[in-house]
């Protein structure tokens, strides 16, 4: 790893490997963090939307997640003590929690199930999510560090071109929320804007870490993280497949994290290099994301998953044969990786900036004006059903969630279940209701599935 | 229904519609009356009138938009800030967690209640920014996102909010059909010029004689404005307030308070007149937009960059909008200590992020300064208050008449109702 980690290596069995070698990038990331301070090593805050991690590796920063912090904390089911701290604190318990952990990490000094988290030297944030700023100004309250915030300007019309080049296809409805995303002349004062701040931001990293920035080096660095995405691009598109190869909501959200901690490293590019090797081995031996593919259902998830009981939750679909092959997580928290975009090395701050500015856009796109692109792949990913999955904490992905489920019944032949819980707070998660919830939703999959069959024969 | 000598100085002689229902000689008691009727009114009969006089409406969600624009398109700029109603249409495109004001404020929308010619909204909240996608799906007229910079201190924040504010002016543009020169925008900001400077004359009587205008008086004044054209505000405030001054009323032992929480919903009249039972509320934030230009606008150069400056460098503040320059918690001392109120009421709706957020900080911010403050949460079509007057007037009792030995024990009383 870029931080201290070992290789990925490569093994004579691939199946299975994009799980021991992720879990295994991970702890030595967290280990790396740890020991940061002791080595004199300066850290830097980032969110997954808009992390601009290429800018600050030009620097020798080591990368902190909050958000991946804090939702390892539920995934190890501590998420309480930490929730708790912070609600003794003030906070209220209607608000994020993952603010609320992160917050109670910091107040804790770092301690965290996964090593010690070193306080921010600098923290960088996009407005792709408001709760971003909150977040950072509870930093700015506690630390001296420097917090950048970086205005990203969103899409003024809800059309997501999730790949460059293809036809926009713009109801009418899209069409009356203005031109900003279609309109050149906007996009490129937009990216004026975004390429000014990083200018500005490069001053800040210089100040911070006293090393001068070197065109050269972020140029390699972009190199890799335009390897990672062409692989992290393949992965997802050979869950096309049937049987598909993985679950994108369990092993998908594991992936990601990796793409996201690794980006614009060796290990993230050859570890997405030989993830691509395990989905092919996987399709051609006929596996799925349990062996021997039991794959009844193609879903689509649209949300964050419930970490508190994540792998329960997932067993929940699993146990009717229910395989996520598609799932918007992979899509807003990948930094823009699903994008068809590579940056352009001869023009690496300009095209920095372009990259940033599309790929928060493509985040908060899948968040806002999902319709689209979730209708898209229904089709590309020939989808039975839809789950949708609203979460307490976050407004940010689950507020047009009711609204877009309308639009998907409206537009497509899919059944969709909406259920609502929480990512962190176990107080909101009821399995029981869930179950009950998810067995009727595949009860009627299975009714849909028993009529289609019974009008072919008839017609027959 | 339309006054000849209301017109827009500086451009064309346009007559503006007289939205209000009060006859020339009113007096304040009438005023104040009619103002209330129009703040509670869930389907604002102004609107209404503004539209079958032929007039295109731009509604604008919380917090903050530059009206100017609009005044000088000669469009009516209307705050959509929700209503305490029945909600039968909005709950189904929403989930469990969302605030009320996102929520009536489609219901009313859905409902036929507000009809606007253009929606605008921004993203003040992760809430309020999908609105505009929500909005669009449902209704005919354009949704339109704006984009206010929250990386002020960037060197090109300025140039790039003027460009926003050029691309919505030319949206108005397409819609009233004509073009708006900068001569027509300087003299709207002379307008809203003068409308801020009677605003600021409002909370001066407040800070300095508040026995003579409760907070829920002065709300109603203030809120009013978001409903009509400017220059019938101004000359509703400009008539109003000598009467004011005149008033008769003597000071009472009531404790002098900052009211803090109202930025985007609004706490229900009933809420703010508890509050005046007991208290002198100095100042707040409610409505904030509609002051958030704390000074005049330049009206001697570009106009669209005077406003994208004034928004930056000479604005107040609010919970959902970030400037390092500006620590929240730091506004907020300032305006208790310029409003030399005693204590202060930090106040949130229910599931509003930004809001419940901001109350950990100006909590903590107040403890440090020895403050005493009362914490609460509110929704706007909340309808019972008893228990709240208990609490605050326990609160008022304690910071007025506890012992010193006493002070830190009761220097806050928080009010959150768990869920």
């Amino acid at each position: 790893m870029a931080e201290g980690g070992a290789a990925v290596t490569a093994a004579t069995d691939v199946h299975g490997r994009g799980a021991s070698d992720g879990r295994r990038l991970f702890e030595e990331w967290y280990a790396a963090l740890t020991s940061a301070p002791e080595r004199g090593e300066k850290a830097a805050y980032v969110f997954v939307m808009g992390s601009l991690v290429e800018l600050l590796r030009c620097f020798d920063l080591h990368v902190v997640f909050p958000e991946i912090n804090s939702l390892q904390t539920a995934v190890r089911k501590v998420a309480d003590e930490y929730l708790n701290l912070a609600e003794d604190h003030g906070f209220s318990p209607d608000v994020c929690g993952y603010v609320k952990a992160d917050y109670a990490v910091q107040v804790r000094s770092g301690e965290h199930p996964m090593g010690r988290i070193p306080p921010p030297d600098v923290a960088v944030l996009t407005n792709a999510c408001s709760t971003y700023i909150k977040w950072a100004e509870i930093w700015e309250r506690m630390y001296e560090a420097p917090i950048f915030t970086f205005d990203t300007p969103g899409s003024r019309v809800p059309v997501p071109l999730r790949r460059a080049g293809e036809p926009v296809e713009t109801p009418d409805w899209a069409s009356r929320l203005g031109g900003g995303f279609l309109d050149a002349d906007s996009f490129e004062a937009d990216r004026r804007y975004v390429e000014h701040q990083l200018r500005e931001l490069i001053e800040v990293c210089e100040r911070v870490t006293g090393i001068p920035f070197d065109i050269d080096r972020c140029r390699e660095v972009l190199r890799l993280t335009n390897e990672m995405g062409r692989h992290w691009r393949r992965v997802l598109e050979l869950n096309r497949q049937s049987p598909a190869p993985f679950d994108a909501m369990l092993e998908g959200t594991i992936y990601l994290g990796v793409a996201n901690a690794l980006r614009g490293t060796e290990e993230g590019a050859l570890y997405f290099e030989n993830l691509v090797e395990e989905m092919e081995a996987r399709i051609a031996d006929g596996l799925g994301p349990r062996g021997e593919s039991d794959e009844h259902y193609r879903l689509v998830f649209v949300g964050v998953p419930c970490y508190p009981i994540f792998r329960r939750f997932y067993e929940l679909f699993a146990e009717w044969g229910g395989t996520f092959v598609s799932s918007t997580y992979t899509w807003f928290a990948s930094g823009g990786l699903n994008r068809d975009f590579e940056y352009d090395l001869e023009d690496p701050l300009g095209s920095l900036a372009e990259g940033l500015l599309l790929g928060v856009r493509e985040a908060t796109d899948s968040l806002m004006f999902p319709d689209r692109a979730l209708i898209q792949s229904i089709d590309e990913y020939d989808v039975d059903g839809v789950v949708y999955h609203p979460v307490k904490s976050c407004r940010t992905v689950s507020t047009g969630l009711a609204a877009s489920r309308r639009v998907i019944l409206e537009e497509r032949d899919v059944l969709a279940l909406y259920i609502e819980s929480d990512m962190m707070d176990k107080r909101v998660v009821s399995e029981a209701q869930l179950k009950n919830r998810i067995d009727a939703f595949f009860e009627g999959l299975r009714s849909r599935e028993i009529r289609i069959a019974g009008s072919a024969s008839a017609s027959d | 229904m339309t006054d000849p000598s209301n017109t827009t100085s500086g451009r064309d002689p346009v007559t503006v519609p007289r939205l209000l229902e009060l006859a020339p000689g009113a007096g304040l008691d009438e005023t104040l009356e009619h103002c209330r009727d129009l703040v509670e009114a869930p389907d604002p009969p102004t609107v209404r009138r503004w539209r079958d006089a032929g007039g295109k409406v731009l509604g604008h969600f919380q917090v903050y938009f530059p009206e100017e624009l609009a005044h000088a398109a000669g469009m009516l700029p209307v705050k959509v800030r929700g209503a305490p109603v029945e909600r039968r249409e909005a709950d189904s495109h929403f989930g469990s967690y969302i605030c009320s004001i996102l929520r009536s404020s489609l219901e009313l929308a859905l409902t036929g209640r507000l009809e606007v010619d253009l929606f605008v909204t921004h993203p003040i909240c992760d809430a309020a920014r999908n609105l505009a996608g929500i909005w669009a799906r449902n209704l005919p007229q354009p949704a339109r996102l704006l984009y206010f910079p929250q990386n002020a201190s960037s060197g090109f924040a300025a140039r790039y909010l003027e460009g926003e504010y050029a691309r919505l002016l030319a949206e108005m543009e397409d819609i009233v059909g004509r073009r708006v020169t900068d001569d027509d925008l300087r003299a709207s900001i002379r307008v809203f010029n003068r409308n801020r400077k009677l605003l600021r004359d409002l909370y001066e009587v407040k800070r300095e004689t508040p026995w003579l205008l409760s907070v829920d008086e002065a709300y109603c004044l203030l809120a009013v404005g978001g409903l009509i054209g400017r220059e019938e505000h101004n000359a509703l405030l400009e008539r109003a307030l000598p009467a004011i001054r005149e008033r008769a009323a003597r000071p009472q032992d009531k404790m002098r308070v900052v009211f803090e929480g109202g930025f985007c919903e609004q706490p229900p009249l009933d809420l703010l007149r508890s509050i005046a039972e007991f208290c002198y509320v100095v100042d707040d934030d409610l409505l904030i937009g509609l002051r958030w230009l704390v000074e005049d606008v330049a009206t001697d150069g570009e106009p669209l960059h005077a406003l994208a400056d004034a928004y930056l460098n000479s604005s107040s503040y609010s919970p959902v909008q970030h400037d390092a320059r500006k620590p929240k918690e730091k506004m907020l001392l300032e305006r208790i200590r310029d409003s030399r109120a005693e204590a202060a009421i930090v106040s949130a709706a229910k599931m509003c992020e930004p809001g419940l957020d901001e109350q950990v900080a100006y909590g903590q911010a107040l403890e440090e300064e020895g403050i005493p403050y009362f914490l609460t949460e509110f929704e706007e079509k909340m309808t019972s208050f008893s228990q709240l007057q208990i609490q605050l007037e326990t609160f008022v009792e304690n910071v007025l008449f506890a012992s010193e030995d006493w002070e830190e024990e009761l220097l806050v009383l928080q009010v959150r109702e768990r869920h």
